[in-house]
């Protein structure tokens, strides 16, 4: 019967497909490598071995798949190479600056270094940073006063209360606009508006936290509004149905729930201001001396502080320098973890 | 401290879009109304302008009375802050507030409303409430526990037990149950049954079954035809809405030869 027989053909498909040896990814690996390594013994520069043993990597795993299993799985192999690759792009760049400052910089850190400023009262005492971290840590923290305020109830305005009105969208684009503003203009702008009120000349540590805030508030009011728009509207229903006024919602239910995700928002805005030079270098000045005052006198911070010291050259400027890099990368961290740990109490619980 | 309610020739709108016509009624206090209909036939936007829940939404409006203890909740003046303290609301989706613990949550209404209160008053109404949502057995030695780590039938015991804390004089619920297994269900209509003694009690459901179970009287709300506004086509006693209906649109309904 002619039926049958077109069952029979039908139903026999083979779901067996010739693969390649599970160690084939590493055969090849090993191959490319050795054909780099061969290349670098040659006479080729570093960077052309490693492109080298890269490219063929990428071509030589897919074309051997491509004869033995099929188109299906040469493509998967080829995207698998290609991904990794752009991994070891994205990744070898950040580990070898790390790396740099980490060695170039750990060595030179010690008790004098974070405990003296680079103003000598004798002629034998030890130069030090002390100055540049405390004027970093004031500067920052009076940006983060300012924006912190501003760029969360600016969120809960636009969440909460201008949900698609005129007014909203209009705040939403300049809100967009500002974040691309490039810190020199931020910087223009506090000491113009500080030169206005006090005359020409006049530098603060409080006028470099007003031009770091300019930068500081959209980032956020972005990532403020992207966690309260998270917070599910079933929340805010059920405060409101058990007579709740409506800021009562919002200050105890609505924020809560949303805090994890904006102190991570303010804890990204703090690390992308803290390494600011430019904007630092108009209005906040750079002085010798630690200057505990924000609204007196030049303030050196440690971005300054390296730019200044890169400008001399000399060899133990370099070390403070790299040392300075160290320990604003070190800031940083320290502010990283602070904000997950903090977060992790704060985020909603579950069991 | 159960209140009847007196609805009287309500409208309902979306902006500019109908979605309830012409709603007359009278809930009875101390007792259990269910309201039944098709999805989308407006039953469950009537219960939100119970307590004035419905306005949440960005340009959405009420026309007409709704009179409870002699005050029209619509009159211009009235808090709706003030009304949703006196008449609270249960979800359909159980909505535990996920930063607090299971204590705080059924302290949340009079701790937002009214502040501090001492620790042994709150013990005192946080035992009555959930004792009241048959679930202080349960979660009696984990109070301190997040709400959010309950199944989901307890859950929603909670979100109960967080509404009668606050002692409203009505209680509204929106498909309390639609979310729940049929063991959870039970509990609560366990729960339904013990609660009208206190509070008049509106639920609207999808679930013939349920409606005849717990309630003493029904109304059934249908769409007049597609694109239509909903209005109510039926309110009678339960027992005579399932046995006799006045209406044949409640009959095809409830026999299940609706079209």
């Amino acid at each position: 019967m002619s039926t049958l027989e077109e069952v029979s053909t039908r139903v026999h498909v083979s779901l067996v497909q010739p693969r390649l040896p599970r160690q084939a990814p590493a055969i090849t690996g090993v191959i490319a490598v050795a054909l780099g390594a061969l290349m670098l013994v040659l006479g080729m520069g570093v960077v052309g071995a490693i492109v080298l043993a890269v490219v063929v990597y990428i071509v030589a795993l897919p074309l051997w798949s491509l004869a033995i299993e099929g188109r299906r799985s040469a493509t998967d192999r080829l995207m698998t190479a290609l991904i990794w690759s752009a991994f070891g792009v994205a990744v070898v760049p950040l580990v070898s600056l790390v790396w740099r400052v980490v060695s170039k910089g750990a060595g030179r850190i010690d008790g004098t270094f974070l405990s003296y400023s680079f103003f000598k009262t004798q002629i034998d005492q030890p130069v030090g940073i002390y100055h540049a971290i405390i004027g970093t840590l004031l500067i920052t923290l009076g940006a983060t006063i300012i924006s912190v305020p501003v760029g969360v109830m600016a969120a809960v305005y636009l969440v909460e209360y201008g949900k698609g009105n005129k007014l909203a969208k209009a705040i939403t684009f300049l809100v967009d606009v500002m974040t691309g503003i490039p810190s020199i203009v931020a910087g223009l702008f506090a000491f113009a508006l500080f030169t206005l009120i006090f005359g020409p000349a006049y530098v603060s540590g409080i006028g470099g936290s007003v031009a770091l805030s300019l930068l500081m508030i959209p980032i956020v009011v972005r990532a403020t509004e992207e966690m309260l728009m998270l917070v599910p509207d079933e929340l805010r229903e059920a405060a409101y149905a058990l007579g709740t006024p409506k800021w009562k919602t919002i200050v105890r239910i609505v924020l809560p729930t949303a805090l994890g995700g904006i102190l991570t928002g303010i804890t990204l805005a703090i690390s992308r201001v803290i390494g600011e030079t430019a904007p630092l270098l108009l209005i906040a000045g750079a002085t010798d001396r630690t200057n505990m005052n924000l609204f007196d006198g030049a303030m050196t911070t440690l971005p300054v502080l390296i730019y200044g010291q890169n400008l001399r050259g000399d060899a133990p400027a370099e070390a403070i320098a790299w040392g300075a890099a160290f320990i604003l990368i070190v800031i940083v961290m320290v502010l990283n973890l602070a904000a997950r740990i903090v977060g992790k109490i704060f985020a909603p619980k579950k069991g | 401290m159960a209140k009847s309610i007196d609805v009287s020739d309500v409208n309902i709108y979306y902006g500019d879009f109908l979605a309830v016509q012409g709603v007359n009624m009278t809930v009875r206090a101390g007792a259990v109304t269910a309201f039944i209909g098709p999805s989308g036939c407006g039953k469950s936007t009537f219960l939100r302008s119970l307590n004035r829940m419905h306005e949440v939404i960005p340009g959405a409006r009420v026309e007409g009375k709704i009179v409870v203890d002699g005050q029209d909740l619509y009159e211009p003046g009235v808090d709706p802050v003030a009304v949703r303290r006196q008449v609270g609301m249960v979800f359909q989706r159980p909505n535990p507030f996920p930063t607090m613990s299971i204590y705080d949550n059924v302290l949340a209404g009079l701790k937002l409303n009214a502040g501090k209160l001492k620790k042994n008053a709150a013990d005192e109404v946080v035992e009555k409430s959930l004792r009241g949502a048959n679930l202080w057995n349960e979660v009696k030695d984990r109070l301190n526990k997040p709400g959010m780590g309950l199944s989901g039938g307890q859950q929603q015991r909670l979100c109960i037990a967080r509404a009668i804390a606050v002692e409203p004089q009505i209680l509204l619920m929106d498909e309390p149950c639609s979310a729940l297994d049929p063991i959870s269900t039970s509990a609560i209509e366990d729960l339904i049954h013990e609660l009208k003694n206190d509070y008049t009690i509106v639920i609207v459901t999808h679930n013939m079954q349920q409606a005849a179970r717990v309630s003493d009287d029904t109304g059934f709300f249908n769409l007049k035809a597609t694109g239509e506004p909903g209005h109510l086509v039926e309110f009678n006693p339960t027992k005579k809405m399932f046995a006799n209906p006045d209406d044949p649109a409640t009959e095809a309904y409830i026999s299940g030869r609706f079209g």
